[in-house]
């Protein structure tokens, strides 16, 4: 039975922090209707930064802020490079995606003594630091912070990206996915709303990269891979899970979508699936989610409840 | 002159076999106030004409002047600020996934920065209402509704209110009620007198209905080959009938050899 609470647990916390990156997902590939494969790159390097700068003895909660800060600078990147030299936006993300594959190397060459994983596990990071230190560590024998305070993070981004999405400039971000004429009509650039997207969209990959490093106590280029997947599953499970509910907001389906995905895979690991079986397994899902949520049906309703 | 185009040139695969020669030397002025309706064949440059003065397309030689401005080099973004435009297809003048309160209040802020403020206004929604009303469609209970969910008409009808809504000077109409069944056409165009006439706003209005080109407007320009045929305004204006446009698209045709 504790076994069973344990697995429950661990695959809640880990849907939880892997939901940052649905909402980066969400805000690029739902709203901004761009197909983002930079996050493949720029949550690693939320990681490695991360691990990077906790090395160096800095504050783990502003790590957060700082992979946030370097995911949306490269995001914005990808934005110019199809709006300013109109690369069309799948190249546009491999070609970012590319380039921080060396990127993050090399702030682990540079930083972390050549080595190619960042290890800090004895640093506190935003599960043992203040205030996360008040949490009581265990609860009837269960560790219970990093789920309290995955739950905290995710929470109080969601209603920062609830907020974000229905001021001017958020309403405006999603006029631009919708019609970018009439943001045009509006003697707006739709082209600099995208940026400011795609630029929120991978600081939110990086951060959930951050949170993630933290979890883990280690950060390596190879976590980045099949992000892309991991949060569209995410996004579109979630959002056909609550295909018709009206009250139920987006960014929440979206939480939920990755807590279901996070928990398809963990029944198959318990059921004894080999680990190396797992990408695979995550595409199949990703699959069965397509079919199921009927894409462009549902990308409708996806956007009427947004 | 509110707007005036100067000796226009524009060529179509300059260059190639497939070279067309559209506007060569065209000029067409219209005083503040002004509502023109501009007819024509297909290909005898009318849309081109209005992508030329909302900058989405651009001129191989000649001057746009706008308020006594030269305005050839400014930007499409940059013009939307002065000009409101309606196209054919009611889907481009709004956003489906957007409430209709959403829309509104979008345009509602053009002109201003869209910045981390409360998106929709609180105290905006009556301002919203009476705007709705005029179209009395019922509108103005369904502020809520995504605009996804409306009519063909309606959503022609909300793109309207949206083009006319900020203080702009110059109001385009690119074949507006074209894509409308035959009973929300004639609604729209009622709507779009109304709004004309109750701000006075410039229009140049695009349509292939003769009825409407005779019947609404102070001005009627007929085009042929990036050339004005008809140019009529006033009591010279008021006598023509759709019977006498149709002789001059005769006559065109028969001058090209159909």
């Amino acid at each position: 039975m504790g076994v069973v609470i344990n697995v429950l647990k661990v695959t809640l916390e880990e849907g939880l922090m892997y939901a940052l990156l649905a909402f980066g997902v969400y805000l690029t590939y739902s709203i901004l209707d761009f197909p983002d494969l930079s996050v493949d790159g720029t949550m690693p390097l939320g990681a490695i930064i991360t691990g990077v700068l906790i090395l160096h003895g800095v504050n783990p909660w502003l790590c957060l802020l700082a992979a946030f800060l370097m995911g949306a600078g490269f995001g914005s990147v990808t934005g110019v490079l199809h709006v300013k030299f109109r690369i069309r936006p799948l190249l546009s993300g491999i070609l970012i995606y590319t380039a921080l594959l060396s990127v993050n190397l090399v702030i682990l060459f540079l930083f972390n003594d050549g080595n190619s994983v960042a290890s800090f596990f004895r640093k506190p990071t935003i599960f043992s630091a203040f205030p996360a230190s008040l949490i009581p560590e265990t609860v009837g024998g269960l560790y219970i912070r990093q789920l309290v305070v995955s739950l905290v993070l995710v929470v109080a981004c969601k209603i920062l990206l609830d907020v974000f999405l229905r001021t001017k400039c958020g309403l405006l971000l999603r006029a631009t996915g919708d019609n970018a004429g009439f943001v045009t009509m509006l003697a707006r650039d739709p082209g600099r709303s995208k940026i400011t997207g795609l630029a929120i969209g991978n600081g939110f990959a990086a951060l959930s990269g951050s949170v993630i490093a933290q979890a883990k106590g280690s950060a390596d280029q190879q976590m980045g891979v099949g992000m892309v997947v991991l949060g569209l599953a995410s996004v579109i499970i979630g959002l056909s899970l609550f295909k018709g509910a009206r009250r139920i907001r987006p960014t929440t389906a979206v939480i939920f979508g990755s807590v279901a995905y996070k928990a398809c895979l963990s029944v198959a690991l318990a059921l004894g699936l080999p680990t190396e079986y797992l990408k695979l397994l995550m595409a199949a899902l990703f699959v069965l989610a397509l079919i199921a949520g009927d894409k462009p049906v549902l990308r409708r309703r996806l956007k009427h409840a947004a | 002159m509110l707007l005036e185009l100067q000796d226009i040139h524009l060529n179509f695969n300059a260059g190639t076999p497939d070279e067309m020669r559209l506007f060569e030397g065209f000029s067409f002025g219209v005083p503040e106030g002004e509502f023109v309706s501009v007819i024509g064949s297909n290909g005898s440059g009318k849309t081109t004409m209005l992508n030329i003065i909302c900058g989405t397309a651009q001129p191989e030689a000649g001057k746009i002047v706008f308020d006594g401005q030269d305005i050839t080099s400014v930007s499409a973004v940059k013009r939307a600020s002065w000009i409101g435009r309606v196209f054919q297809d009611p889907k481009a003048g709004t956003c489906a996934h957007l409430t209709i309160l959403e829309n509104l209040a979008l345009a509602d802020n053009k002109g201003r920065a869209y910045n981390l403020g409360r998106g929709v206004p609180k105290n905006r929604r009556e301002h919203y209402r009476a705007l709705l009303r005029q179209c009395a469609m019922g509108l103005e209970n369904r502020l809520d509704t995504p605009v996804g969910t409306l009519s063909g008409g309606q959503r022609q009808a909300l793109a309207l209110i949206i083009a006319t809504m900020s203080d702009i000077r110059l109001l385009i109409l690119d074949e507006h009620t074209a894509a409308l069944d035959p009973k929300s056409s004639e609604t729209i165009m009622v709507l779009t007198d109304e709004l004309i006439q109750k701000r006075g706003i410039t229009t140049v209005m695009v349509t292939h209905n003769l009825r409407y080109a005779v019947t609404y407007g102070d001005r009627l320009l007929m085009m042929h080959q990036g050339r004005s045929v008809v140019d009529k305004r006033g009591d010279e204006k008021r006598a023509l009938a759709v019977d006498d446009l149709l002789t001059v698209f005769n006559d065109i045709s028969i001058e090209m050899g159909n």
